[in-house]
């Protein structure tokens, strides 16, 4: 075990210094007003957690901008929250977004012209499967039932 | 037809293992380019990022030739790499109006007295305000507008010495 622990050692003082400068750089600013504080109404503060865990961080690309501690993320949060609280709904905003970066930036799946397929094709399978199984059920039950549905 | 059932699974497998063999050796483009490309620059109006400079606005776009919007920040490496090139542009006289994202004005001071001042004007965007209305995803982009106020070029990351011809060349391609 204090093979393991020398391991982790010797990567936290390599990755140290390169995570640490830019970090303090960036967070020399302090975050926009709704980075991180919360709506005061519940009702629309449960609106933008729901919107905000649906949108891409662009920074961190595999994270929401609600799981995201990235500043840009925070900018979005903020830009998220400001709006509702101006009277936007949330489709609203996520459209304003995908305006801008495309539906990239909404984990919400969308129908368009290059993504139906993904909705489509299942629906096709389970209806091959559908009339594979009908068909074979079908020819069994007329098959046994030949004999006593001659009366 | 019994041979099948063993072939063509097997060959399925030996298909989606080479295509995920063949995506392993090419390069992942994590880019996301703007949306906003030949649309209107949005409206906005930035304060000056430092002292004894112009702020930045939409306005600050219309009339005269196209012009090069730069969004960068002190703090942002890449934009060191890019401040020569900057330079050999605003020497060809084009004009660069910049936009500080999340920086004070010390640190901006700071930033242009040692890697130099290509720009007109720069306006502070403490908040990425500009950034997320452009559809701008990181520090350095650079976007082509045209003098009607159009976004018609964006470049994302810093701009290499290999950019600099494209950037001119779509500078001139907005003046239609």
């Amino acid at each position: 075990m204090r093979w393991l622990a020398a391991i982790v050692a010797i990567i936290g003082v390599l990755t140290l210094p390169s995570v640490a400068a830019p970090l303090s750089a960036q967070q020399s600013m302090p975050p926009a007003p709704y980075a991180y504080t919360q709506l005061d109404d519940p009702a629309l503060e449960e609106e933008a957690s729901a919107l905000m865990e649906t949108l891409r961080c662009l920074k961190c690309q595999s994270q929401s901008i609600a799981d995201s501690d990235a500043p840009m993320a925070g900018d979005m949060r903020h830009q998220v929250r400001s709006r509702l609280l101006a009277g936007e709904s949330p489709t609203e905003i996520r459209s304003w977004l995908v305006r801008r970066y495309g539906d990239y930036v909404s984990y919400q799946p969308e129908m368009s012209a290059s993504t139906w397929p993904l909705f489509a094709i299942p629906i096709g399978l389970l209806a091959i499967v559908a009339i594979v199984l009908l068909r074979r059920l079908g020819s069994r039950r007329s098959d046994s039932g030949a004999g006593r549905e001659t009366r | 037809m019994s041979r099948l059932v063993y072939i063509v699974p097997l060959a399925l497998f030996a298909f989606f293992a080479g295509l995920a063999g063949y995506m392993l050796t090419q390069d992942k483009d994590e880019n996301v380019p703007s949306q906003m490309i030949e649309q209107p620059l949005p409206d906005f109006a930035l304060p000056p990022a430092l002292d004894g400079m112009p702020g930045a606005s939409r306005g600050d776009f219309i009339g005269g030739e196209p012009r090069l919007l730069n969004i960068w920040a002190s703090w942002c490496l890449p934009c060191i790499a890019e401040a020569p090139q900057l330079e050999a542009l605003s020497e060809r006289g084009v004009e660069i109006i910049g936009v500080a994202i999340r920086d004070r004005p010390e640190a901006v001071e700071d930033f242009l007295s040692r890697y130099g001042n290509p720009y007109t004007r720069i306006g502070a965007d403490d908040i990425s305000e500009l950034m997320l209305e452009i559809g701008a995803s990181g520090v350095p982009e650079t976007y082509v507008i045209d003098a009607q106020g159009n976004i018609r070029y964006q470049h994302i990351g810093d701009v290499r010495a290999s950019d600099v011809p494209l950037l001119l060349e779509k500078l001139e391609d907005a003046r239609l």
